[in-house]
Parts: C-alpha cells; structure tokens; sequence
C-alpha cells in the first residue's frame, strides 16, 4: 500500500448524508473480478443527473470528498472504496461514517476523516463558494485546512499509523503465525469443519423456467 | 462486574491481545465465500503465493447474481457467468467447498450456513458480506468484512479487531398477532437510526424475543447492520439447540454434550453493564413498513407518509425530502393506501421455510390483486425442496406468483430479478436504497405477513386487512 501524509486537491461538496454503499456503486458494477477499472461506475445513477456535483466542470477533478453524516452505510463492498480510489479521491471527509466502509477504506489508502458536523458545514460553504478550492489533510497532524480554515480530524491511531507506513495488514498478522498456532491447539472439537463436506441426501433440483 | 455475552465471545477466541493501541488479533471459526466479494481477495493469495490457511473452516456458495430462472442452461449474462466461473475456479485451486448452482445445498450463504448446521452458538462467522450478522442469532459473532478482510481471513484465519461496544436491545412483552420478527427489527432501525448502532454489537434481549423461533431470531439479526452495527446477537438457549441438533454439521455423542454445556454458558451475566441500552415493548408493535429511502425511514402501516416540514431536524428533513421525492410519495398519505407493482418474498431475511409457510397461509385460497406480479424466491434449494414437499409452491403457483429457483435475487437486483423505473415493491428482504432493486426501482420493506396480504389487496397492507381475516395466525413468524 502506498504511504500517506499529506494531500491536497479539490475538495468536492456533497450535501447528502447516509449516502449508502448502494449509491456510491450500485450492485450492476459489482460482477467484475478486477480491483481496477470502477471509475465509471462511482455514483452511477446520480452522474446521470447534469446538476450532480461531479457533473460540474470545477468539481470533476476533485480528490477530497466533504459528505454528511452516516457515509459508507450498508453493503460491506469494498467496490465502493476502489471506486472512489479510481475516480480519483484520497479522502472522504465526514462527521460518521459506516464501521465496515471505514475498515475498508483503512485497509486500501483511502482516507476517512471524521470532521465534526459543524466543521463540515464550514467547509462545504467555503468549497461551494469557491468551487475548485483546495483542501490540504494531513495525516500527520491529523488537520484539514482550506484556505484560512484549519480544522481538526479524528482516525484511529492504529490505522493512522499503518497509512503512515503503507503497510499490509497480512504481512503484519503473519509475524504472529506462533500465535495462531497454538491457539488452534487449544480449540475444542465439537467446533464444526466444513470438510470432510456433510449434507442432507442430496437431491435434484428443478429448474424454474418464466411464466408466460 | 460480569461480562457481557459479546465480550465473552470475544475473550474466547483472542488469538493475542493488541498492545499499544493495535487491534487485538481474533481467531474465525467459519468463513463463508460468495462469488462477489471473493475473486480479488484470491488473486491476492495467488500474487503473494499463500494458500488458504484452514480450507477446513471455508465454505462459498454461489447466490449474488445467480439466475432464479432456467439454473441448468449457461448463465446468459457474461459478468455475472464469468465472476461465477472464477468462484468455482479459485475453491478447485484453493481447495474449498462449494456449493453451485444446481447443487442441493446452494443458496444464500446466510441461509446455507445453520441448514447445514455449520453455524453454532460461541463461534466467530465471517463472510464479505454485511448480513453475516444472521448468524449472531445462534450466540456466534458474526459480522460482515470487505475484500481485504476476506483476503486476510483466507490466509490467517484471524482478523485484527478493535473490540466493539455493546448495545442491549431490550424487547419486553409479547408480540401481538400479526406482527413479526420483522417487525420488531423495522421498529428498532426507525427508533435508533441507520447509525444507531455504529461501532455497537447489538444483543436482543427479552421475552419477545425468547419467545421468537430460530428462524425469526435470524431475521432479527440479520437486520442489525440497517442499524449501522457490525453484529446482532441472541443468547443462545433450548430453541437454539433444538435447531442445531441432528444437522449434518452439529456435533455428535459425548461432543454434543460438552458443546451444549459450553452453550448454556453463553449469557450475559445478571451484572454486567451495557454500553447502551435501548428499550422498546412489543406489545406496542403493529405490522411495521418503509416509505423512505434507508431502513431508519420506517412507520407502522396504520400511518401516514410523514410531512418533512414537520421533522425538526435539518439532516432528517432533507433526507426525508429526498425520499420522498425518490419514492414518488406524497406527505399525509395513507400508507395502506399506497399502491404496489411487485411483492418480492425472498432473501437473507426473510426467504426461510417458514417466512414462506407464513405468506402461503395468508395467500391459500384468495386471489392475486389485478396487474401486480408477485416473486418467490426461496432462501436456499433446501428451503425450496422443503416447500415443494409441503405443497406449498402450489399454493404460490395457484395464487399466480412465480416460484423461483435458490438466490438473493430481487434484493439487491444484480441478477435480471429487478425493479423497472419508478416500479414500486413490497419486498421482504432489507434494504429500500434507491436503485437497489434496479435502477428507479422503489422498495418498501415488509414482514412476509405483510408481503402476502397486500399481494392480495394491491396496496400495502397487513393480513388484518383481509376479508375472513379472524381466520389468519402467524404471529410467530
């Protein structure tokens, strides 16, 4: 993973709150087996919409997302942070987000900073007043500054640091492969496999065909 | 001080405890795989050379974007047949079980997992998928995980986790008839909102809810997430063992017995103390519907759709806007008088027998309301074998409703089961998103019971609505 301190681009206003996994990229754009190529389906039903904000010419090169509240709710999709990844965003700015979208956004370099509600609406007025306006994040300070405005955010220090490093988290889970181990020494047996593979008798299905 | 029944469940598998602010390491007893979020958490194996560590503790099933129609003819969508083919191709490489389409066993993976008896009080369930928490309704923690997360369970078995707060659900009282399962969660969501429950596992405690069959619990569960929790949890007890008992999966002899007496202290001790606390009598509860556009935006069905002037809260009034825009409703209308295109009875929720065996009693012997088409969509294939045995697809075929294979189908619309623009359903799976059901699509969630009745009637409404509806029980579904 790509280390990350700081970043600055256009930061990109979106009025919504609980903008769920399903809006971010409906399930349609889920069916590739790639981790690449999901830029086009980033908030596909609202790009339809001509006044939608990535719509708009100063906000299409955006890279720091500013939402309401309860973003990422949902499907646990990771799809909807490669999405925002391949579009071209490096932070989602929100007062709440969704546990399992900010979990996968940790583990893919996207960052997800908890802003209060009142310093989002702060940024919003200012990036919507001069849209294409810059945000900086930095990771290290854990602030977000715009113009004249610097406000602070909240991460997970864990997290923040793993960003930090650009480190996967497998790799680091391996290093206590002893520890795995012995645990599942200690495991009872009744505990279920699902191999050797048990079933009920097994059975033909029939094919349900369309009604006419 | 006692410990709750999550902390318990997170004690017992504590692989090592993380120091300075790391997350501690958590052992996962039973990874569940689908085709969707599965292929690139492979190909990340694949590129780092690792094997799946316990192929053992690994089991997929196909049932996203499977068809419901014509399963022994090649999959007619390429996307869908190749993300299909790639499932198949990484379980013969890795070495894990799976279930395909056509097969006995194959369906919605939170549906397959406690048929087979593979989910069980006291475990840790894992699956790419945000309704895992089905299965806490055993006394397992079970949560939803994102590709990397799968790619790391594969290769570890473990996951690094902060421990998550906990929530008591308290739901007092008894159930009146004709309300369900569904009901009491629909109630929860709107009472505590899409992010109630963030960073939260839930435990449903109460008479009406030790009173609630296996399969209610699981639909109770299963909607923890719409509350923005990781997990729902039941304490495990004798409707809990009666279900897992003689399952292909469940334990047998002397290994029965000393699973049993582990389970029987799966509970949440008389001092211990919640996070929060929520309380909520289901004497209280009617048959519960969505009119917005995110489970929290829920109302009794003998309400109105509400007026967004009068919600005070800036956030909630805009997002009710929206809604209500999206949903082509208008504020003060009767929600029993809203007219519906599609009833959808399926999914991870409520697509088990006897959500099916509940719809089936309120439908037998009335007709069909004119235009409306209605979606049967069993759970799993066992699920359907079941019903098939019982006559009960012929009550669905009789009444005109079309009885389809095995998947999660119109819930989330990525196979051809979907929702045309401006299309309005009755659904009973979880979630009323715009465009979940296909793009334009508009989704109220319901019980089955209330799925079934307004199959019926054509508008929203609940088996009391029914003419000889004195006749109708149910309320355990």
């Amino acid at each position: 993973m790509e280390k990350f301190t700081t970043h600055t681009g256009i930061g990109v206003p979106l009025r919504r709150s609980n903008v769920d996994t399903d809006q971010i990229i409906p399930a349609v754009y889920l069916k590739r087996v790639t981790k690449t190529g999901f830029d086009d389906a980033l908030f596909a039903a609202w790009r339809g919409d001509e006044s939608f904000i990535l719509n708009q010419p100063a906000y299409q090169a955006g890279s720091v997302l500013v939402a309401g509240p309860d973003f990422g709710t949902g499907s646990s999709r990771e799809h909807a942070v490669w999405a925002l990844k391949d579009y071209g965003f490096r932070v989602v700015i929100a007062s709440r987000f969704a546990d399992i979208f900010r979990g996968n956004s940790g583990k893919q370099g996207l960052l997800a900073a908890v802003v209060s509600q009142e310093n989002v609406e702060l940024l919003w007025k200012l990036i919507e007043t001069e849209p294409g306006k810059h945000i900086t994040v930095s990771l290290e300070d854990r602030t977000v500054t715009c113009g004249e405005l610097t406000v602070p955010f909240e991460i997970d220090d864990y997290v923040r640091w793993r960003l930090m490093e650009g480190l996967d988290d497998i790799g680091l889970t391996l290093q206590n492969e002893e520890d795995i181990t012995a645990f599942e020494a200690t495991r009872a047996a009744w505990r279920p496999k699902t191999l050797p593979a048990k079933t009920e008798p097994k059975v033909e299905i029939e094919a349900a065909r369309p009604v006419s | 001080m006692g410990t709750t029944l999550a902390e318990k469940l997170w004690a017992s598998h504590l692989v090592r405890k993380g120091e300075d602010g790391a997350p501690d390491l958590i052992y996962i007893d039973l990874h569940m795989c689908h085709e969707v979020t599965s292929p690139q958490a492979f190909e990340g194996l694949r590129l780092a050379g690792r094997p799946v560590r316990r192929p053992d503790l690994t089991i997929a099933t196909e049932d996203h974007n499977t068809p419901t129609l014509d399963i022994d003819l090649p999959i007619a969508d390429v996307t869908s047949r190749t993300q299909i083919d790639t499932l198949r191709a990484n379980a013969r490489e890795f070495g894990v079980r799976i279930h395909s389409l056509g097969d006995a066993d194959q369906g919605v993976v939170h549906v397959v997992g406690p048929q087979l008896g593979l989910t069980m009080p006291g475990m840790t369930v894992v699956c790419g998928d945000s309704h895992t928490s089905t299965h806490g309704a055993f006394g397992a923690l079970a949560f939803g995980i994102g590709t990397s997360e799968v790619e790391h369970v594969l290769a570890t078995q473990t996951l690094p986790l902060k421990p998550f707060k906990t929530m008591a659900i308290n739901v007092d009282g008894e159930l009146p008839e004709g309300t369900t399962a569904k009901d009491i969660i629909l109630a929860v969501i709107a009472k505590i909102g899409t992010g109630g429950g963030q960073g939260y596992v839930l435990e449903y405690r109460g008479e009406a809810i030790r009173s609630l069959s296996m399969e209610a619990r699981m639909t109770v569960c299963n909607m923890s997430i719409e509350a923005g929790a990781r997990a729902g949890l039941i304490a495990p007890d004798e409707t809990t063992f009666e279900y897992v008992k003689g399952r292909p999966h469940a334990p047998e002899g002397a290994d029965w017995d000393e699973a049993v007496e582990y389970w029987r202290t799966l509970t949440t001790d008389d001092d211990a103390v919640f996070d929060a606390e929520v309380n909520l009598a289901a004497s209280d509860l009617e048959p519960f519907v969505t009119w917005g556009t995110n489970p929290g935006q829920g109302l009794p069905l003998s309400a109105s759709v509400p007026n967004p002037e009068e919600i005070a809260d800036a956030d909630q009034r805009e997002a009710a806007e929206n809604a209500l825009k999206y949903m082509g409703l208008t504020p003060g209308q009767p929600l029993r008088e809203i007219k519906i295109d599609t009833v959808f009875l399926g999914s991870c929720t409520n697509g088990r027998i006897e959500d099916l065996r509940a719809a089936a009693e309120i439908i037998q012997g009335r007709s069909m309301a004119p235009g409306l088409r209605m979606l049967v969509v069993p759970g799993s294939a066992r699920v359907r074998l079941q019903a098939e045995a019982e006559g009960i697809d012929q009550i669905f075929k009789d009444f005109g409703a079309e009885w389809r294979n095995a998947g999660c189908s119109m819930c989330l619309g990525m196979n051809p089961d979907q929702l045309a623009p401006e299309e309005r359903s009755a659904s009973t799976s979880n979630r009323n998103f715009e465009g979940r059901q296909g793009k334009g699509g508009r989704t109220h969630l319901v019980s089955p019971l209330v799925a079934a009745a307004t199959a019926v009637r054509g508008t929203l409404s609940s088996p009391a609505d029914l003419e000889g509806a004195d006749l109708l029980v149910g309320a355990s579904a």
